[in-house]
């Protein structure tokens, strides 16, 4: 756009942009602050909002060994997000790849319509889908399983990163895979020899995508999980205001804690969030 | 020939395409079909019944009567109120902003970069922490909110925010915005950057101004990606649930109660599975219904062969 370069202008912008800055930085930053102060200090009237002394206590507990209360079930739910995303993420990638090659390279009829149905299901919404899957999941006893809580968040994701993969391999030449074959090159093997190895920021920006949304998940999880068994770091915090009462600074640090992966991943991947979040959003 | 040969064996089963396609998408298909599509049609049938899970002889096939006790329902009605007026809400405000930031974001300014990956992080962090955070914020006793107002001489005493019915809806629409804006930005961002610059130097070599060039210019080639954003926006605030369960609980006095919520009340707090079945089968044809709409209007739906 063209610029008028009055200093005004110039003002107004970096005062918008440090505007927009804090309106980002203050809630979070709130929260960590809190995580790190005493309770003595969050709990005067009026506010100290720097405090005096910091408190890591509640973060030793949850990393450490051997302790008790709500940072022993806190480290269980982050080891539990951690295996279930990371399951979730693996298979979707997996399944998804080879569901968007079929997609990009192969016919069969009803292919457009299979495509846009498996679209159309991320429109649905969870609650309709949670109280048939808790039935089904009650009946093959997986109520309460790492593998039932896997299953639920593939299915959530696996439209998206057969979406994202898909529009990586469109954008592969299929000249590639044909002087493959006719070197002798199974199709089976044009796969994984030509297209997955082309498609690394593809599988990436899927990764990073599957890997966040599952451990995001909230709903399913909660109904799915019953114990400590299968809770994910998401249902334990939930369980804070109730369980925990008034500690503030336990459920502050519980809450920085859980989101440290996932705004860990989006910022150092950032590239790949905003390529996949436009991938096919912005063309046409 | 060896070459022959090796060829021939070649064609074997997993040459033909529609085994192939079959079995690559095996894995994917029996997820979806298995964890989305079954319960689809379970619920449909669940929504059939008057199944109770406090009752052993429920179960018993009603017909459409869940569907008809839902249009009497007036608390249904209310809670419909209630997410129209947060979608529309959210809705909004969240495009505005979304396109409102990204032209500021689309400037040249020092510390560019480093801004446009900041606004990742609401997008990032999980829907939980985001309802602890505001509900801590907004925190009657303590909360930040309380403690910069009567600090900055707004209000005398601390108020319960989160009490009233009226102002709780309005928190809870803010910790939504503050969430849900940065999709709006990246997505206006990127659309903003694929404009031609010639188009504005056009327009500025004919002499148009900034404000002209803007309407001109900017906002008809951004129809297409704030039209996507106001469906698919619109109808993820229909299916919000999240934010309620931690921030209010559907109150207070049910004000913010909203479709999701009411649901889930009748089926895991109720045990209402037939009633529950039925009313989330409404929130899905409205929500279904709006995707497929708008898939349509794309011009025949996403296409494969490209």
């Amino acid at each position: 756009m063209v610029n008028r370069n009055g200093s005004f202008g110039r003002f107004g912008l970096y005062a918008a942009v440090v505007l927009v800055c804090v309106a980002i930085l203050a809630p979070f930053g709130w929260l960590i602050v809190s995580s790190i102060s005493y309770r003595v200090d969050l709990t005067t009237v009026p506010l100290k909002w720097i405090p005096q002394s910091l408190n890591l206590q509640n973060y030793r507990e949850i990393f450490a060994a051997g302790s008790g209360g709500v940072n022993a079930s806190l480290k269980i739910g982050l080891l539990n997000s951690l295996v279930i995303a990371g399951g979730s993420t693996v298979f979707c990638l997996l399944a998804g790849s080879l569901a968007a090659y079929v997609f990009s390279r192969l016919h069969f009829r009803g292919k457009n319509a299979t495509f846009s149905f498996i679209l159309l299901t991320q429109f649905m919404p969870m609650i309709v889908l949670i109280i048939p899957i808790y039935m089904i999941m009650s009946r093959l006893r997986l109520l309460n399983t790492i593998l039932a809580l896997v299953v639920a968040d593939c299915a959530f994701t696996l439209p998206l990163v057969i979406w994202l993969m898909l529009s990586y391999f469109e954008s592969i030449p299929r000249d590639l895979e044909e002087v493959a074959r006719i070197d002798g090159c199974s199709r089976f093997g044009t796969i994984f020899r030509i297209i997955m190895p082309l498609s690394t920021p593809g599988l990436a920006a899927s990764g990073i995508f599957a890997f966040i949304i599952a451990w995001n998940e909230f709903f399913s999880a909660l109904v799915l999980s019953s114990t400590l068994r299968s809770k994910t770091i998401s249902v334990i915090i939930s369980e804070y205001s109730s369980k925990v009462g008034v500690d503030y600074v336990a459920m502050a640090a519980g809450g920085v804690v859980a989101s440290l992966p996932p705004v860990i991943l989006a910022l150092v991947f950032q590239k790949y969030i905003v390529e996949g979040l436009t991938a096919g959003a912005v063309k046409g | 020939m060896p070459r022959a040969s090796f060829a021939k064996a070649r064609s074997s089963l997993l040459e033909r395409e529609g085994v192939l396609a079959f079995l690559l998408l095996a894995p994917a298909m029996a997820v979806i079909l298995g964890v989305l599509i079954f319960p689809m049609v379970s619920s449909l049938g669940l929504s059939f019944t008057d199944l109770k899970l406090t009752d052993p002889s429920s179960g018993r096939f009603t017909g459409l009567a869940n569907y008809a006790a839902a249009s009497r329902d007036p608390m249904l009605w209310a809670a419909m109120g209630r997410t129209l007026t947060f979608a529309v809400t959210t809705v909004t405000v969240e495009t505005c902003l979304g396109v409102l930031i990204a032209m500021l974001l689309n400037q040249k300014f020092r510390g560019r970069a480093f801004v446009r990956g900041l606004v990742i992080l609401p997008w990032a962090l999980p829907y939980v922490v985001n309802g602890i955070m505001w509900k801590w914020i907004f925190d009657a006793n303590y909360g930040a909110f309380n403690a910069l107002l009567s600090q900055l001489g707004v209000i005398g005493e601390y108020k319960i925010w989160l009490g009233d019915p009226a102002t709780a809806m309005v928190l809870v629409i803010v910790a939504n915005i503050w969430k849900e804006t940065p999709v709006a930005v990246i997505l206006v961002l990127a659309a903003l950057q694929s404009i031609p610059k010639d188009l504005y130097e056009a327009a500025a070599i004919d002499g148009a101004r900034r404000a002209r060039a803007f309407f001109s210019i900017t906002l008809p080639m951004l129809k297409p990606i704030i039209v996507s954003l106001l469906v698919i926006k619109t109808i993820w605030a229909l299916k919000e649930f999240d934010l309620i369960y931690i921030m209010t609980k559907g109150g207070p006095a049910n004000g913010t109660n909203m479709f999701s919520y009411y649901i889930y009340q009748h089926t895991f707090q109720f045990l209402n599975f037939g009633y529950g079945s039925a009313l989330a089968y409404i929130l899905t044809i409205l929500a279904v219904g709006m995707a497929v709409a708008y898939m349509k209007s794309l011009k025949g739906g996403p296409d494969v062969e490209s």
